[in-house]
């Protein structure tokens, strides 16, 4: 870095620091917090919606217009990626017999144990999604551990599956859309049934699963939405490995 | 507040350093899997379970996994030019 | 020390914003923007601790129990799983311009002239 931009640098670090320190001297001290809205969001999302996780309540239910924006962010994101990356996919790439060879060096127990993992973390992804409201969980957090299947399996060593994946079906796709038009789609159902856009719209059940409204129903589309867009980000990245090597 | 959460808040802010004052990328990742973990252990101490849950995958498999794809991608597609495989410091020529 | 998650935070962001200045390496700089987003959660979560407060999950506490703020908590969860996506938005468009230009360095690529 040279010695101007250097010199720039380190005022502009010493602003922000400054007015860091001058915000943070008008904040609560550190455990004191008093705000009204998170207080009365505490008391108020059980008996509301007779769901006891209050953050899933209040991203989903309260605050689902928000989580409406942060999902379209992670959809264009997705696409971004799936344009840019396949675009490259004109580079000269291996058949399948050539990786087929390669998988045969990594080793046997990795692989077995990537594909042995798939079926756990399906079962773990649909008990989180579904117990969202519940429990510690929801959409987001299911669809990430779906990503991790995925994942485990490459990583393992087991390329062959991934690239059959990826020619064959296209259910990933669908599944990223499907949950983002579900999400979109709860929020006009609120409109039409009950007068505002994301009001719940179903009513309270008397306790367990069936609780809280479209929570759940949302919570399933999220994670649809969420474990099918990163399952295609992360064959993305893979199928670059897979496909560029020219030999 | 208590010493668990001044250790983990020294932590987050000791490994934080290192990944910015590391250069290497491939070295650089692992300081990040470590960042990623040492947060998911701070939010649990917070009190706040869900964004621990999403940050223990996110923090410690994707973007990892992400960042060393994307290293092997960009060190193979410069191979040529550079004339010797395995370069090391791949985009670091001009200093 | 009430304001040391404060401080932590601050300086992370100060951190990562000196290695993204001063950067050499495009997949250096996109990790320096993962420690400033790290800065971003730990100070939402700070400021919506309360202490000797629980998790704000009522399966199994009382309805009038102390917890700590539900609120941060709604916007981080789903900030940690987009900026992921975001991480990897980044990293395609830096294996893109590698193809295109052969080069990770920000200088060299400001430099060019097409």
């Amino acid at each position: 870095m040279t010695r101007g931009r250097r010199a720039v640098a380190i005022v502009g670090v010493v602003l922000l620091a400054g007015g860091l320190a001058w915000g943070a001297s008008g904040l609560y001290d550190f455990g004191h917090y008093h705000a009204l809205y998170g207080k009365i969001v505490a008391r108020d999302a059980v008996p509301d919606r007779s769901a006891t996780n209050s953050v899933v309540v209040t991203a989903f239910d309260y605050r689902a217009f928000d989580t409406l924006g942060e999902e379209f962010i992670l959809f264009v994101a997705v696409v971004g990626v799936a344009v840019l990356l396949r675009r490259l996919r004109g580079e000269s790439g291996r058949d399948e017999d050539e990786v087929a060879e390669e998988d045969r060096r990594a080793s046997e127990s990795t692989r077995w144990i990537g594909m042995a993992l798939v079926g756990p973390l399906v079962v773990l992804t649909a008990y989180i999604v579904v117990h969202g409201h519940l429990t510690p969980g929801g959409g987001f957090q299911g669809g990430v551990i779906l990503m991790g299947a995925v994942a485990f399996v490459a990583v393992g060593g087991e390329s062959l599956v991934l690239l059959h994946l990826r020619r064959t079906s296209s259910w990933v796709e669908m599944s990223e859309s499907a949950g983002a038009a579900g999400f979109a789609m709860l929020g006009f159902g609120g409109l039409i049934g009950a007068g505002a856009f994301f009001q719940n719209f179903i009513a309270n059940g008397t306790s367990g699963l069936l609780t809280g409204g479209f929570i759940p129903l949302a919570n399933i589309a999220v994670g649809l939405e969420v474990g099918g867009a990163l399952m295609m980000v992360i064959s993305e990245f893979f199928d670059q490995r897979l496909h560029g090597q020219a030999t | 507040m208590n010493g668990l959460l001044a250790l983990l808040l020294t932590l987050v802010a000791v490994v934080g350093t290192l990944a910015v004052a590391v250069r290497e990328p491939v070295r650089q990742t692992i300081a990040v899997g470590i960042l990623g973990l040492l947060l998911s252990m701070l939010f649990f101490a917070l009190q706040a379970p869900d964004v621990a849950l999403s940050e223990i995958v996110v923090g410690s498999l994707a973007i990892p996994l992400m960042l060393l794809l994307a290293i092997a991608k960009i060190r193979e597609q410069q191979k040529p030019a550079e004339g010797e495989p395995g370069d090391a410091h791949p985009g670091e020529a001009e200093k | 020390m009430s304001i040391y998650p404060y401080v932590v935070a601050a300086w992370l962001l100060g951190a990562g914003l000196w290695g993204v200045m001063s950067s050499r390496n495009y997949v250096h700089l996109i990790i320096c923007l993962t420690v400033m987003q790290a800065s971003t959660y730990v100070l939402l979560l700070s400021v919506g601790y309360v202490s000797h407060g629980k998790a704000p999950i009522f399966a199994d506490i009382p309805t009038n129990s102390v917890v700590v703020d539900p609120v941060v908590q709604a916007l981080s969860l789903t900030d940690v799983v987009v900026e992921a996506t975001i991480v990897a938005l980044l990293l395609a468009l830096v294996v893109q311009a590698n193809k295109r230009f052969n080069t990770v360095d920000p200088d060299a690529m400001t430099r060019m002239r097409e």
